[in-house]
């Protein structure tokens, strides 16, 4: 079933920027979903339309088959969402806002104060539960969003840049939440800036730029339109020479260590195997960037119009 | 966005969001009690001095009453009017600046019962203070209540009125500034000139006929009707322009929120 649907989504500010062009998008139940794009590509944009904080200038938009516009209290009532700003109130105690926010939704009383107290123990906010919220860290703050978001038990989440600004404990044990939740039913649509996080989590992602879907794959397709990696190699001692490698493109960075870069049909055993001729001892190896970071630039650079002929390309093929 | 309608089938979640709403804004007015209800009561106590006491003897009767007496109905009015108003403007105005409207706004919720919900928290402080103000006054005159019902009903219609003003300046206002103009400019000067503390019997001609303009003038009129059963105008009339005023406000604010005026981009 889909989870999300929509269709011909456009969207014109006043002022008369326009910040969605006919975009497409279908996310299935189930799913954990990265939408991925630049500032101003229209994530935050297409977000606000699914959650109704903006209005679309024309298009459909259908979560679990039902319209926003037509059936509202069935699909708002399957939405959750966390966006990209704390937006509670400051002056309200934890507690508060997760029972206020499942009365909006039409739960009682008692079930709330059971939901209320499973999730802010998942997300370790229970001792904290009487604190006023304007008190609470930059990370307890985003999960309290989380927990707030689930109080009603959405079938579909959307997620807008949660882990922005939080230390990288905090962001995974949001990833590990997450992911139970995910494996338990709850279709997850998440936006981010970091790709190593999108990388890691989502299985299918779409990369809107320009207010238009310019890739829409799962993460391994687009992985393999990755013509060439870089990685950084640390050498056991120091190089007197940068040793030369045929096919291989070698830039020293300093005395121990070098970036090579493998296309893709180059494998890390040939690379190997002519380090080893030389003597060259490899200590480690990394990436140089997140792949999907490699990927998601270079499709960047390009203009739209050729994104829009590859995909016609990919279409005919 | 659509979102006026609900299914009879979503009526009780309806009905619990409506209960959140309530509670939540009753709640945010007890909680700053030194705040939204002690003021109005200092005030309006220095009102009972000052005018009642002091200079009120000098002033004669008015109307066949005390000025003290003949003052009372408006005092308490005037709290009404003023902190009905406040509650919702603040209240709202607050949530749109930070921004946790929004959690009403992705929430299923209803635009009518986020309208009733804010204006039950507006018309229930309009009510307690003119309660409070009320027992404030029976330290320095006994008022007779001659019309209960009439009390009652003016009280809150006219509570209900002012909340909704408060709301559709909530939706309006775009700054802290903004929620100050109307009470300042508008709501204040058209109070004070609505007969609280004279009757517009007192007043020549033309200013009289001006005064008749101001609906303000109708709601303390019909008030004072209740407690002292004399009224410059018709009871009648009082109460159609009260509640053609609430239907007008009602179906504006009803439209602003399905048109996401200052809500949604």
């Amino acid at each position: 079933m889909e989870a999300l649907s929509l269709s011909k989504l456009n969207k014109i500010y006043a002022g008369g920027v326009q910040a969605l062009r006919d975009v497409d998008l279908v996310v299935d139940e189930g799913e954990f979903f990265g939408l991925l794009g630049p500032n101003g590509a229209g994530k935050s944009t297409i977000i606000g339309i699914i959650s109704s904080l903006v209005r679309k200038t024309c298009g459909r938009v259908e979560v679990f088959g039902h319209p926003i516009d037509r059936e509202p209290w069935q699909a708002k009532s399957l939405l959750g969402l966390v966006p990209q700003e704390f937006n509670f109130n400051t002056f309200e105690t934890v507690s508060q806002i997760i029972l206020n926010q499942a009365g909006f939704y039409g739960i009682n009383r008692r079930t709330a104060h059971q939901r209320a107290e499973r999730y802010l123990t998942e997300l370790g906010l229970w001792s904290r539960r009487n604190s006023v919220s304007r008190t609470l860290s930059g990370g307890m703050k985003r999960r309290l969003m989380i927990a707030r978001a689930l109080i009603h038990h959405p079938r579909l989440l959307i997620l807008d840049e949660p882990t922005a600004g939080v230390d990288i404990e905090v962001r995974r044990s949001m990833w590990d939440f997450l992911r139970r939740i995910n494996a338990e039913g709850t279709t997850i649509i998440f936006s981010t800036h970091y790709l190593e996080e999108a990388e890691s989590l989502c299985r299918n992602i779409a990369i809107i730029d320009q207010g238009q879907i310019i890739e829409n794959t799962d993460v391994r397709s687009l992985l393999r339109k990755l013509t060439a990696q870089s990685f950084l190699l640390d050498i056991d001692g120091c190089l007197a020479d940068v040793p030369k490698l045929e096919d291989f493109h070698v830039v020293p960075v300093d005395e121990s260590c070098l970036e090579v870069e493998v296309r893709s049909d180059q494998s890390l055993n040939e690379l190997f195997a002519r380090l080893a001729e030389r003597n060259v001892q490899v200590v480690s190896m990394k990436n140089k960037s997140n792949r999907l970071e490699e990927l998601f630039v270079r499709m960047l650079e390009r203009p739209p119009e050729a994104h829009r002929e590859s995909a016609q390309v990919e279409k005919t093929v | 966005m659509r979102n006026s309608a609900v299914h009879p089938k979503y009526a009780r979640q309806t009905l619990i969001a409506l209960r959140t709403i309530a509670w939540k804004e009753t709640h945010r007015y007890l909680r700053i009690w030194l705040q939204t209800l002690l003021p109005p009561a200092i005030t309006m106590t220095l009102y009972f001095v000052i005018f009642g006491n002091l200079i009120g003897p000098r002033i004669g009767p008015m109307s066949g009453h005390t000025y003290i007496e003949f003052i009372v109905p408006g005092v308490i009015m005037m709290s009404v009017i003023t902190n009905a108003y406040m509650n919702v403007v603040s209240s709202f105005f607050g949530a749109k600046f930070q921004r946790h409207i929004e959690e009403i706004l992705v929430s299923p919720t209803p635009n009518y019962t986020i309208l009733v919900g804010y204006l039950a928290g507006g018309v229930g402080r309009g009510l307690l203070t003119g309660l409070i103000v009320t027992l404030i006054s029976m330290a320095f005159t006994q008022v007779p209540i001659q019309h209960p019902a009439i009390t009652i009903s003016v009280a809150f219609l006219t509570a209900l009125l002012f909340s909704l003003g408060g709301f559709i300046n909530g939706i309006f206002a775009r700054k802290f500034d903004d929620i100050a103009i109307v009470p300042t400019f508008i709501l204040t000067p058209l109070t004070y000139l609505g007969g609280v503390f004279y009757s517009i019997e007192l007043l020549p001609g033309v200013w009289r006929e001006l005064s008749l303009a101001n609906p303000i003038l109708y709601m303390v009129n019909a008030f004072r009707y209740g407690f002292l059963g004399e009224s410059d105008i018709p009871i009648q009339t009082a109460y159609s322009i009260i509640i053609v005023f609430i239907i007008i406000s009602v179906c504006f604010s009803l439209y602003l929120l399905r048109r996401g005026v200052g809500l949604r981009t």
